[in-house]
């Protein structure tokens, strides 16, 4: 681990960091409302590092859902983390080690990955780690203060929290949605799908984790047919 | 107890995701349906488990459904993923006070 690099990457994090709070916090609340004890929740943060898996996780657990639709569902939805991963592989080089590779891997979330992308050919393992360090403390820390606030404030403060992570998803997604017309496509047929499984009968007993797992990977499908994607648009 | 299973599983299943390319393979993703398929997974599913969800994460539909617009439309002007969600939160609790007294 090079120190100096390690502190200039958690220097560069630090807006990821915030932006994590927030967003986690709006995850510490919500698990909350499913059940979940406070630390089971900043246990699910500090284990997993991803927003969209963790999210997707509480719902096959709030269902009691069978233990293969978990792993199902994660590898469905944290599949691009694979391709993200391979990236960085790349441009770390062979001279990196196996035990700094494992750590690399750790902290490799959209955001600490398109830092250290952005660094170009500079980019060393420890400036990673040292990015997905301080983000990880903004994603735990922000988990553990809105289970906290999920538990102590009232039922009619909790349920509109219970809100707050759609509202960041919507945010997420609408914008790219605006700009890039096969994205919107793929959000339509995500809208319909969805809604086939929640109100069809027959389907909608399939249950969250599962039916989020199925609209997934048609929609995905469909529109990497109709609308497959040059190189460059992969590395975000 | 089960809920710990279920943690050490989803922690372990997203691990292996993200270490096995970087640990064992070396060479890069050439196929280009597999990357476009990629490409699309974030948004798709975001949109997947938002909604119908919305609608039922409240106590009346009415007020899911008014968070989901009021986020919508502050996202179609840009606004930041804080704004988009507080104010999504703040219209929930609103209706749903203002529906206790109707």
């Amino acid at each position: 681990m090079r120190l100096k690099e390690f502190f200039f990457g958690m220097r560069a994090g630090m807006p990821v960091c915030v932006g994590y709070f927030s967003v986690s916090f709006g995850f510490g609340a919500m698990a909350i409302a499913q059940g979940l004890r406070i630390w089971q929740a900043v246990l699910i943060s500090a284990s997993n590092l991803t927003s969209a898996g963790q999210f997707a996780g509480l719902t096959v657990i709030a269902a009691g859902a069978a233990i293969i639709e978990m792993i199902l569902t994660q590898v469905v939805i944290n599949s691009r983390y694979a391709l993200m991963s391979l990236a960085l592989g790349q441009r770390l080089g062979h001279n990196v080690g196996i035990g700094m590779r494992m750590m690399v891997a750790f902290f490799n979330t959209d955001e600490v990955f398109a830092l250290g992308m952005s660094r170009g050919k500079q980019l060393t393992g420890s400036f990673f780690v040292g990015t997905g360090v301080i983000a990880a403390l903004g994603w735990i820390s922000g988990t553990a203060l809105g289970a906290i606030a999920g538990s102590l404030l009232p039922e009619s403060i909790r349920m509109a929290l219970g809100v707050m992570l759609y509202g960041m998803f919507i945010a997420v997604v609408v914008p790219q949605a605006k700009a890039e017309k096969p994205i919107l496509i793929a959000v339509l047929l995500a809208l319909i799908f969805s809604c086939l499984f929640a109100w069809v009968p027959g389907l909608n007993k399939v249950s969250g984790g599962l039916a989020i797992v199925i609209c997934t990977v048609l929609a995905a499908s469909v529109c990497a047919l109709l609308f497959p994607v040059q190189d460059e648009e992969v590395a975000q | 107890m089960k809920i710990y299973i279920y943690i050490l599983v989803m922690a372990v299943t997203t691990y292996l995701i993200r270490v096995l390319p970087l640990t064992l393979l070396k060479k890069p993703i050439e196929n280009r349906f597999l990357k476009s398929f990629l490409h699309y997974v974030p948004t798709v599913c975001l949109t997947a488990m938002t909604f119908p969800a919305i609608l039922s994460a409240t106590e009346h539909m009415i007020s899911g459904a008014l968070g989901l617009i009021i986020a919508v439309l502050l996202s179609l002007k840009k606004k930041s993923l804080i704004v988009v969600a507080v104010a999504s939160c703040a219209v929930v609790f609103v209706t749903e006070q203002l529906l206790k007294f109707l």
